[in-house]
């Protein structure tokens, strides 16, 4: 996309910081997003502690088992109705009629996004050492390079996800049947590897397991990076080609019919 | 390509699949004027507007806007053009002041924010979050999201499609101060007495064809609609009417009938068809 900018006109940079201010402001004039960005994760976080609570082993598979959950909802689930939402509004119509570039846009949406899980990963990682006695993370560069590649991969597959979801109305059908099935077969809630076998297979070839056991290998266990490295290959697997998905089958507009 | 002219538009043609939308139409907007693009629902005048602001890629022919292929969506085009779509929402969560100077800072020589609000009528409204406006509300920050950048063109696409009629007249006073500010406004509307009174040549586009271009008033002329319609009624109180190219015999026949014959002419006038006439003889199903 040719950009030829004029003299004075505002700089990439400065537009998609610009969008971003914009998204965080509307982020917390809205209280039900707000709320459920926040409280869930926390809610969850509570009820599975407290089930658990008498046992460091599953506290120590919960706390990590919640920021993965949280990396999707804020990303995949967050960008996946968002998307829709503005498209069906006419919103990115309206945007693409103007001199910001799309790329700045998608900048300033993801990055609000991407506050979020940031905000959740801190609060989790807090919770857990105050309530539920996980201790700070062993390795937080590890965690880093986990929550990075986390957002990319579960922001692009959100992105992706809106091209196909028709119309707002169905949105959260579209996420759920995908989220919640997804969460459960991926060790959020429970040791992964207990569950059955062909589950086990399924979760296995999905992102979010091996997201999971990155932050619990960061947060929990101590172990490196290099003993996730077929994990993080899935991972990359899944951006690539979510990336791909949100780029080509982009649309800012309603489809007609 | 001349300069004169804001838009340029030869052999346009877009189809989608089989059906063809646009059939290679010509037309061009100068700059300064008040261009209208009338047509029934289905005529292609959507798809032609959209072509030109840059968000369909059209199959053929050449089209130039302030001397841009609006298919490249060059960056400096979009700096100089403002679009009014028909319907779009807005951030919900934002005021109007808001969403304006967000909108401002996306252009490099943005308008004031207060000015373009008291000159869209949403004085006022500045701390009103933009989802509790009014429909006709919302359809002026449509009005202002799209000047508030000065653009030299402006798209209205059915600007006033669900106002009251005197919110109408302040949209159309907004739309002539445009004008007077040497701004070109290209103005696609339903409303034939809207583009009579504010465009300064129409085109009419049927089956993605433009039938007849001109002025408004002259565009009776050719295209077989009676340019002169004398009507009268006659003693008994019936209303006679007939067509003409010259008025001035007609009148002398008719009235030195009447004068012999010691009669008056109730009602007497002489019109000439209006935009809605034409239009609607033109694009009657044949």
């Amino acid at each position: 996309m040719p950009e030829s900018r004029s003299l004075g006109s505002p700089s990439f940079a400065s537009l998609a910081w610009r969008q971003y201010r914009l998204e965080r402001k509307m982020f917390w004039r809205n209280p039900s997003s707000a709320f459920f960005n926040f409280a869930l994760p926390l809610l969850f976080l509570a009820l599975f502690g407290a089930i658990f609570s008498s046992n460091q082993k599953n506290l120590d598979v919960i706390v990590p088992g919640i920021a993965g959950m949280s990396v999707l909802s804020t990303t995949f689930s967050a960008l996946a109705y968002n998307m829709t939402f503005m498209r069906e509004q006419g919103i990115l119509k309206r945007m693409r009629g103007t001199p910001m570039p799309s790329g700045a846009y998608l900048l300033g949406i993801a990055g609000n996004a991407i506050t979020n899980t940031a905000l959740q990963i801190v609060l989790i990682t807090c919770a857990g050492k105050v309530f539920f006695g996980v201790d700070w993370p062993k390795d937080v560069g590890e965690l880093l390079v986990f929550v990075v590649l986390g957002v990319l991969c579960f922001a692009s597959l959100g992105v992706a996800l809106s091209h196909v979801i028709p119309n707002y109305e169905s949105a959260s059908a579209y996420v759920n049947a995908i989220f919640l099935p997804v969460i459960i077969i991926s060790g959020v809630f429970y040791d992964a590897n207990h569950a059955p076998r062909f589950l086990n297979g399924i979760a296995q070839a999905l992102p979010l397991v091996h997201l999971i056991d990155g932050l619990s290998g960061a947060m929990v266990k101590g172990t490196g990076l290099s003993d996730h490295l077929s994990g993080l290959g899935v991972i990359v697997a899944w951006t690539v080609m979510g990336m791909f998905l949100a780029v080509r089958g982009f649309s800012w507009e309603q489809r007609r019919s | 390509m001349s300069t004169e002219k804001a838009i340029e538009v030869r052999g346009l043609r877009k189809s989608y699949g089989d059906l063809e939308a646009v059939r290679a139409i010509d037309f061009s907007v100068r700059r300064g004027e008040i261009f209208g693009l009338l047509g029934p629902n289905g005529a292609g005048k959507t798809t032609t507007v959209e072509i030109l602001e840059g968000y369909r890629d059209r199959s053929d022919g050449e089209v130039r806007v302030l001397g841009h292929d609006p298919q490249q969506r060059s960056r400096d085009l979009r700096e100089r053009v403002g679009i009014v779509l028909q319907s779009t929402g807005i951030y919900r969560h934002v005021t109007v002041r808001e969403v304006l100077a967000h909108f401002a800072g996306l252009y490099p020589h943005p308008r004031d924010v207060d000015e373009v609000m008291e000159l869209t009528g949403l004085g006022g409204k500045e701390d009103a979050r933009t989802r509790t406006l009014s429909g006709g509300q919302l359809r002026r920050l449509d009005f202002a999201l799209a000047l508030v950048g000065d653009p030299e063109l402006i798209f209205l696409d059915e600007p006033t499609t669900g106002f009251d009629p005197a919110a109408r007249r302040g949209a159309w006073d907004t739309v002539r101060s445009l004008k007077a500010l040497g701004k070109t406004v290209v103005l696609t509307t339903h409303y034939l007495d809207e583009a009579q009174a504010l465009a300064d040549r129409v085109a009419i586009i049927k089956d993605g064809r433009i039938l007849v271009e001109g002025a408004p008033s002259e565009l009776g002329a050719g295209t077989g609609a009676a340019y002169y319609r004398v009507s009268w009624r006659n003693g008994d109180g019936l209303l006679n009417q007939r067509e003409t190219d010259d008025p001035t015999r007609l009148l002398h026949e008719l009235t030195s009938d009447a004068l012999a014959r010691g009669q008056v002419l109730e009602s007497l006038s002489v019109t000439r068809p209006t935009l809605e006439d034409v239009y609607l003889q033109l694009t009657a199903d044949a």
